[in-house]
């Protein structure tokens, strides 16, 4: 399943300083809730991403502490400030502890 | 014959106590047997574990659909209104509700660097239920906002 989790990031490659762009985020991922069961009756076991990251130039910028409610798939947008040329680093951590990393070049000017 | 209507009404008076009683344990354990649902009183619960004090209503909005049809994906918008500079501005949002398997749906951090606080995410909801989100700001003060969200068909699955 792992190898189905895909990352997208939909962000402006261009912003003047102190403009306010938005971000959005996606992430393929089943977000089990670990309430549902199979055919059988066997519990599926729980598996979410319980965290996500979004540091700006290595300062943070925007986190979320995830739990189960949210939706498969989690989409995730927000807002940053852009004041300097840089990097935009995404990281998805799941329950057993995998990470998930997204990157995106952003020019401020 | 007054013999037989006094017996039959009798009869109906513990027939109808019987029933009473019996509809009563149904209703019982019906409730009993119910998965454990999130209730208001457990979502306060983890709302005064996430944050310290009590919440002023205002400065919160909830953006939603007052129907979602499909509760496995009902979009919401939290947005608090504060200038967002780097001594005033939004830390956290915390989103709980009130009839989902579990209270907690999502924490989000916040700082100067955001621009604006206002996220976006889309959230599964087992049934017709409250939506809470409280704000915490960086002087300290707590703002909440309430929102009901109608929901025809449930998001947590069988």
């Amino acid at each position: 399943m792992a190898s189905d989790v895909k990352p997208r990031i939909k962000a402006p490659e261009t912003a003047k300083p102190g403009e306010v762009i938005e971000i959005k985020t996606l992430i393929s991922h089943p977000m089990e809730t670990g309430q549902r069961k199979d055919d059988k009756g066997q519990t599926i076991p729980r598996k979410i991403i319980k965290n996500f990251t979004c540091t700006y130039n290595g300062r943070p910028a925007f986190s979320a502490d995830l739990e189960p409610a949210i939706s498969a798939n989690p989409f995730i947008a927000f807002y940053i400030k852009a004041d300097q040329s840089g990097e935009l680093q995404f990281t998805w951590t799941d329950d057993d502890g995998t990470v998930y990393k997204a990157e995106q070049k952003l020019t401020v000017g | 014959m007054q013999e037989f209507d006094r017996s039959l009404r009798s009869n109906r008076r513990h027939l109808l106590i019987g029933l009473a009683g019996a509809s009563f344990a149904l209703v019982a354990t019906s409730i009993l047997a119910r998965p454990a649902l999130a209730t208001p009183q457990s979502a306060q619960e983890l709302l005064a574990k996430l944050v310290k004090g009590t919440p002023k209503a205002g400065r919160v909005t909830i953006k939603a659909p007052e129907i979602a049809e499909n509760g496995n994906t009902v979009p919401l918008t939290l947005s608090v209104d504060s200038p967002m500079t780097a001594t005033d501005y939004v830390k956290a949002v915390h989103v709980v509700t009130d009839g989902n398997p579990a209270p907690g749906v999502v924490s989000l951090h916040f700082g100067p660097l955001s621009g604006k606080a206002e996220a976006q995410i889309r959230v599964r909801l087992a049934t017709t239920e409250h939506v809470i989100a409280v704000a915490e700001m960086s002087d300290g003060s707590l703002w909440t906002a309430t929102r009901e969200i109608k929901v025809t068909i449930g998001g947590c699955g069988g």
